[in-house]
């Protein structure tokens, strides 16, 4: 892609952005992003990774430092906020403490310079679209979080914008309430089809609600792709440990075919992973293996990687049991096993088999030695 | 009857006092358990209190008292003072009155007691018809060589102004124990010789003018301070923490230095002689002679106060405007609102409850303030509390420096009562 040419199915477009608010440090380091029209994308990562930074810029209220954003095929680098008719939800709602909530859903309205009626019939209908038909004259003070939460929601979207962006807006419910909202947003994301971008460093989050998922971290989007894709093939072990849970094993490539390689581990023993993202023969490399795909005591022979480990910690969580094992010199190798019938208990300081396929463990982080 | 005990009865059976674990109702079991709690919180609010009875609540009840009592009448001449109650006010006395008066008087002359001599009546006169002290003190000189009647007679020998009704209708008005002459007299009124009540000529008109002015002028400079603080604040809240506190320290440094020290900066600052002239006259904006007088006059009170009272409306304002997250404006940008729009509808109104605060706290503080007008005032920038003083020091008349207080706090209490109606005095903050 040159530069300055837009694809035809970028509606959001990053391009070379870069960003410092002090001139030594860069927030955001080569920022190349493109979202197509109707997308649910979320930036995911810690907090300092720049991922609230990229919304700000794409809101208007902070300037790239160089770099241009494209909004429908359109440069917005010195189109101001209110001009660029992007939605906003705010992490506290923002909503007007001294508005009732009626009066803050036509805020936008009447900026836009509505009629009254119109006006009403808007508004009306947005509060119907978050079930709050009733509560137009209440103060935000007067509302729980969760209504809070919906009334920014609605006030985003009365305007009929076309692009929603969300900064972090249910960090500050409880954890039931969240999970809530979360489907509530991702409906109403699917029955209007607007453009959303999402800031969340909740990652478990960003898998249930979006399309896509852009992991920050340092400035720098380290994966783009959606959530299954994310959780299954990590590119590199930041994300593996990022999305979901996630066991690291050290050691240096012996031998790759094909797409597999085959890793001698620090404290010996040898295993078979995918080659994701390796560098030569005798390189370094981290092996990342989800703690459900391991499986207890497997018969010799049925999995290409067997190891034995010693049971350090149980907790037992009801639907599995969470264990703690020390393995290939990791103390902290974490494996679920699932609270069915057919499983033997286990004991704190016995000795296992473990196992787990070649096609789960990926081989990430190639450092040279 | 028995209608109207079924449904108490069954309240009653409802609302059964609940019972503690050892049988002690449970609010009785509550109030001993907090007992020790709430008398020693008391306790702890004892200074405070006994403080305020002193220094606040015995004052203003010693003044409004002040502004009212009126004992020279009772003190000096007890039984004339009461008598001359049920006289007609028609034309003079009847001799038996003027007995008493004379009796009175002799006996009052011998006195030396404060507060009961004839030259505590004499002065009280004065107040009412200026020049008529002289007229009692040699009369109560005169009166002790009188044996006896008919005393009528004998006064008018003494001096011939005795003979004058309006003298005795002024006697009778002056001898009651209470008073609203000095209110009369703090508002420019006065009674006439038909004891209606007056406005005294526009010459002598001293009192109400200068209250206008006084409310005038702390309008203006609580206007001046509001347009400079409001600004200064909104850096304040949204500037860095390094520069916000910079500044914030600029803002106090007035707070570290003697008012005095402050006054007089600005002497030297605006007289004719002064800084603001000489720079002025050498840029060439104004001819030698034609150098302003900035000070000692209205001008020189508003600068000087407005600079003294500027934290008290920065203060209020920061406090505000620090709470008010930049999530509000960046919200109503984003819903499409134009810099000015958000700032008028989004972030100015939240920001009232600080502009109360600071607009009551600067009026009130100016309308009381002495002593910047009094430094720097002139004759022309002096305000109402400059009259009190005068009062209270030079004329010693109290009474009358009382009843120019209360009404003060009588003016601020009608602002206060205004302001709570317009914006509600829960809706202050102060910080």
């Amino acid at each position: 892609m040159a530069a300055g040419e837009v694809q035809a199915n970028s509606f959001v477009r990053f391009e070379n952005v870069q960003k410092s608010y002090d001139g030594e440090i860069l927030v955001v380091k080569d920022l190349n992003l493109d979202i197509p029209k109707g997308e649910f994308l979320t930036m995911l990562g810690p907090s300092g990774s720049g991922k609230t930074t990229s919304l700000m810029m794409l809101a208007g209220f902070e300037p790239a430092t160089h770099g241009d954003i494209y909004l429908d095929g359109r440069s917005i680098n010195h189109v101001p906020p209110n001009k660029r008719g992007i939605g906003m939800v705010f992490q506290n709602y923002a909503l007007f403490p001294h508005m009732t909530v009626a009066e803050n859903l036509a805020f936008p309205l009447k900026v836009r310079k509505m009629g009254a009626a119109e006006i009403e019939a808007k508004v009306q209908r947005a509060l119907e679209m978050v079930e709050l038909p009733d509560m137009g004259g209440r103060r935000p003070a007067q509302l729980s979080g969760g209504q809070q939460q919906r009334v920014a929601v609605a006030r985003a979207l009365v305007f009929d914008p076309s692009l929603i962006l969300m900064d972090e807006p249910l960090g500050a419910l409880d954890k039931q309430l969240r999970e809530q909202m979360q489907y509530e947003i991702k409906h109403i994301h699917e029955n209007l089809g607007v453009t959303v971008v999402y800031v969340t460093h909740d990652q478990a989050e960003a898998l249930t609600m979006s399309d896509r998922i852009a992991v920050f971290n340092d400035g720098v989007i380290q994966q783009l792709s959606t959530p299954d894709d994310l959780y299954e093939r990590p590119q590199n072990s930041f994300v593996a440990q990022f999305i979901g849970e996630n066991n690291k094993l050290h050691g240096k490539v012996k031998k790759i075919t094909r797409n597999k390689a085959t890793v001698e581990l620090d404290n010996g023993g040898e295993v078979t992973a995918d080659a994701v993202n390796v560098g030569g023969i005798g390189s370094r490399t981290t092996l990342s293996l989800r703690p459900e795909r391991v499986e207890i005591a497997p018969k010799s022979g049925s999995l290409p990687n067997i190891l034995s480990g010693e049971i350090k910690e149980l907790i037992y969580l009801g639907d599995h049991i969470r264990t703690r094992m020390s393995v290939a010199g990791n103390d902290e190798f974490i494996v679920k096993v699932p609270n069915s019938a057919g499983n033997k208990p286990l004991a704190e300081g016995s000795t296992v088999k473990v196992g787990w396929k070649a096609e789960d463990c990926k081989a990430l982080d190639p450092m040279a030695i | 009857m028995t209608d109207a005990t079924i449904p108490s009865a069954s309240l009653s059976t409802a609302s059964q006092p609940l019972i503690a674990a050892d049988g002690i109702p449970l609010k009785q079991k509550l109030a001993r358990t907090t007992r020790r709690m709430k008398i020693r919180a008391f306790l702890l609010t004892v200074p405070l209190v006994l403080f305020l009875i002193i220094s606040f609540v015995i004052p203003i009840g010693q003044m409004l008292y002040r502004s009212v009592h009126n004992p020279a009448g009772t003190n000096v001449v007890p039984n004339f003072a009461q008598a001359i109650q049920n006289w007609d006010g028609e034309g003079i006395p009847s001799e038996e009155l003027i007995e008493i008066f004379v009796k009175d008087l002799a006996l009052a002359s011998r006195n030396r007691e404060v507060g009961k001599t004839v030259g505590n009546l004499a002065t009280r006169v004065n107040y009412e018809l200026p020049g008529s002290r002289s007229l009692f003190t040699k009369t109560a000189r005169k009166v002790r060589k009188l044996e006896e009647g008919p005393y009528t007679q004998a006064l008018f020998d003494i001096d011939k102004r005795w003979n004058n009704p309006n003298l005795w209708f002024t006697l009778k008005r002056v001898t009651r124990d209470k008073t609203l002459s000095f209110y009369l007299a703090a508002t420019d009124r006065k009674y006439d010789e038909s004891g209606s009540i007056v406005m005294a000529d526009e010459l002598y008109q001293i009192y109400l003018p200068i209250l206008r002015k006084t409310i005038l002028l702390s309008a203006l400079i609580t206007a001046l301070c509001f347009i400079i603080a409001y600004p200064v604040a909104y850096l304040l809240s949204t500037l860095p923490l390094r520069a916000s506190n910079l500044l914030m320290i600029l803002v106090l440094l007035p707070f570290w230095t003697s008012l005095l020290v402050r006054t007089s900066a600005w002497i030297a600052m605006l007289q004719k002689e002064g800084i603001v002239n000489n720079i002025l006259v050498y840029l060439g904006f104004i001819a030698e002679e034609q150098r302003i007088q900035m000070i000692y006059n209205a001008t020189g009170t508003v600068i000087a106060m407005v600079h003294i009272l500027l934290p008290f409306m920065i203060l209020p304002l920061y406090s505000v405007m620090k709470t008010i997250p930049p999530s509000y404006m960046r919200a109503a940008r984003s819903m499409g609102a134009s810099n000015t729009y958000a700032f008028t509808k989004v972030y100015f109104p939240q920001t009232v409850p600080g502009i109360a605060a600071g607009t009551l706290l600067v009026f009130i503080l100016a309308i009381g303030y002495y002593i910047t007008p009094a430094l720097v005032g002139g004759s022309d920038g002096l305000l109402i509390s400059n009259l009190i003083a005068d009062h209270i020091k030079k004329t010693l008349n109290w009474s009358l420096g009382a009843a120019l207080g209360t009404i003060l706090l009588v003016v601020v209490l009608i602002f206060y009562w205004l302001y709570n109606r317009l914006v509600g005095v829960d809706n202050l903050k102060f910080g």
